[in-house]
């Protein structure tokens, strides 16, 4: 038996029924990552050692009694994610040698139920990319084919996974960040509703859009994560006062009489073909299945891209002005006063994807632009808001292809920024009306990548999208007829 | 969308950045890129449409004003890229 291969329920049997130990498992995925990561790459920090100790004594405290459900159980975190005495870099230069004072909530909340960190995930510098080519540290490779980009921002996170180098991942998502390296890499992602998980200790980017959720290898262990980092926490005002769920208790394996609606905007132009066809195939496997399945026109994907980057880097313009070299990160060697300091510390700390997003955010802001862009691109947002009301009243869930294409190539897009933004295009709108959103693998295309389907659900119904994802899942089984093959094409 | 030189170096400037000579070009390209594709948010049918701020409805969240201390300084002095006497350096602001 393979160790990594195992999903985390899987895993949760096998040590209750004494089969295996913490230590067996953080031992075999230490193990792993020490014959893949130099392929993979996936890592800003690790912490193999930290964990193998962990896991000893969680093995202790074992024999002597009662324990929790995820007791023992490792997993990895994307480097944007606060957790005290363990470096937080964001893959900046900036953050290179920061050490959180404090926890994150979500890290408070893995930590309560005594899992185990087995490192820091690689990043785009400050989430602001779709490739995980912006790291300032290194660029991860995708499992499928190490030619290609893992998709990002939650590049490390995805490809991790997919390489069973943690059993699951938290990663976060503002555009898509989530999602789109999870159809890339072949494992779930889930953006959960806006306010349903606690933003405290997420290095923000763009507060009204970021949101932490789950990366993992099925969807059973995506509704499980999520009932451990779902919760109010009064350290973020936005986060939702509601009653604790099971999302567990929502995979029922039956869509029969579920009103799934495609929009056909998402299927047009730009979209590859092999995409199109899978996500065709995939419709007709709901139908199958007893759902109700209805064309309709949402046609926002085009404004609601234009709109989140307005918006996505104003934000992040106010939000990243905080990095100026006094109280933590990077300082610049020389500097003639004060002004100077923050200039240079600035300009020298971030990288050029980060700076560009920054002027971009500042321009939309700036009097006599304020108008036209940013005002503007807020209206949008309820016109967005609106439009995915209308589309709430007809259907339960909303069915569209995570991203226009496969994994590419590395170094295909990272000189045109806004041919990266365009990969952006069937996620952002989720964020923008702050709806939750899983994409699951369901299928590959003929050089077997894996190509992704996002099913978009009404506020705080993470339940009825995670049923129709699990239902699915269950009937063509991506994780057994599928597998990354870590191939490299000659260069 | 037409950026120029002096307009780019302006908001730079604003947004506490350096842009060196030869990254000048690179970024009024970029940008007039950007801004031509965000653009279209012009043509978008929001006649009448109130603008929205967040993602959940805006409403103010209060809590007691109580003090609570944070005690440990020394790891948040431990990320100061300068320290001295327990304190954050910075260089001299007053002449």
């Amino acid at each position: 038996m393979d160790i990594t291969e195992l999903t985390v329920h899987e895993l949760q049997e096998k040590l209750k029924n004494k089969e295996l130990t913490s230590y067996d498992i953080t031992k075999a995925y230490v193990k792993r990552i020490e014959e893949k990561e130099k392929d993979v790459q996936a890592f800003v920090t690790e912490l193999g050692n930290e964990a193998l100790e962990k896991a000893s004594e969680i093995d202790e405290e074992r024999k002597s009694g009662e324990v929790g459900n995820f007791t023992g159980i490792p997993i990895g975190i994307k480097d944007n994610i606060c957790t005290k005495g363990v470096k937080t870099t964001c893959s900046s230069k900036m953050l290179e040698n920061f050490v959180s004072p404090y926890d994150a909530t979500v890290v408070e909340k893995l930590n309560d139920e005594k899992m185990i960190n087995l490192g820091k995930l690689n990043m785009d510098e400050f989430a602001m990319g779709g490739s995980t080519e912006y790291s300032y540290f290194k660029k991860t490779r995708n499992p499928w084919n190490l030619n290609r980009v893992p998709g990002g921002s939650s590049g490390g996170s995805a490809a991790a996974v997919a390489a069973n180098m943690v059993p699951w991942a938290l990663g976060s998502d503002t555009g898509g960040s989530i999602r789109q390296p999870a159809s890339f890499c072949g494992v779930v992602g889930l953006k959960p509703t806006y306010g349903l998980v606690s933003r405290y200790g997420l290095v923000a980017f763009a507060s009204s859009l970021d949101q932490i959720g789950p990366i993992t290898k099925d969807v059973y262990d995506s509704a499980m994560l999520l009932n451990i980092i779902a919760g109010h926490d009064e350290k973020d005002t936005t986060s939702r006062e509601m009653e604790k769920k099971d999302y567990t208790k929502a995979l029922k394996n039956d869509v029969k009489g579920l009103k799934i609606g495609v929009p056909k905007e998402f299927f047009g132009e730009g979209i590859n073909e092999e995409v199109k066809e899978k996500l065709e195939e995939a419709i007709k496997t709901y139908k199958e299945l007893g759902a109700e399945i209805e064309e309709f026109s949402l046609d926002i994907a085009k404004y609601s891209l234009a709109t989140y980057y307005i918006i996505a880097c104003a934000e992040a313009s106010s939000n990243l002005g905080r990095f100026d070299g006094i109280r933590y990160g990077y300082r610049a060697k020389e500097f003639k006063d004060l002004k100077d300091l923050y200039r240079k510390s600035r300009s020298e700390g971030f990288g050029p994807e980060v700076k560009r997003r920054i002027i971009l955010g500042t321009y939309v802001l700036s009097s006599g632009y304020y108008d036209a862009y940013y005002k503007k691109a807020q209206q949008v947002r309820t016109l967005v808001m609106n439009e995915f009301d209308k589309a709430f009243k007809k259907y339960d869930v909303i069915l569209t292809p995570t991203s226009p294409t496969v994994a590419f190539d590395i170094g295909s897009k990272s000189n045109n920024p806004l041919e990266m933004y365009l990969a952006d295009i069937c996620t952002v709108s989720v964020n923008i009306a702050g709806l939750p959103g899983i994409s699951i693998p369901c299928g590959v295309d003929k050089s077997n990548m894996p190509i992704g389907m996002q099913l978009i659900g009404n506020k705080f119904q993470e339940e009825t999208i995670l049923n129709a994802a699990y239902t699915f899942e269950q009937k063509i089984k991506f994780r057994e007829n599928y597998k990354p093959t870590f191939r490299k094409e000659e260069e | 969308m037409q950026v120029s030189k002096e307009e780019l170096l302006h908001i730079a400037k604003l947004a506490d950045l350096e842009i060196n000579e030869n990254e000048i070009d690179n970024y009024l390209a970029n940008l007039e890129d950007i801004l031509n594709f965000a653009n279209i948010v012009n043509n978008a049918p929001v006649e009448g449409l109130n603008i929205t701020i967040g993602a959940n409805e805006a409403k103010n969240v209060f809590r007691k004003d109580e003090i609570k201390v944070f005690k440990d300084n020394d790891s948040l002095l431990q990320n100061a890229p300068d320290e001295a006497q327990h304190m954050f350096r910075i260089p001299k602001v007053i002449e």
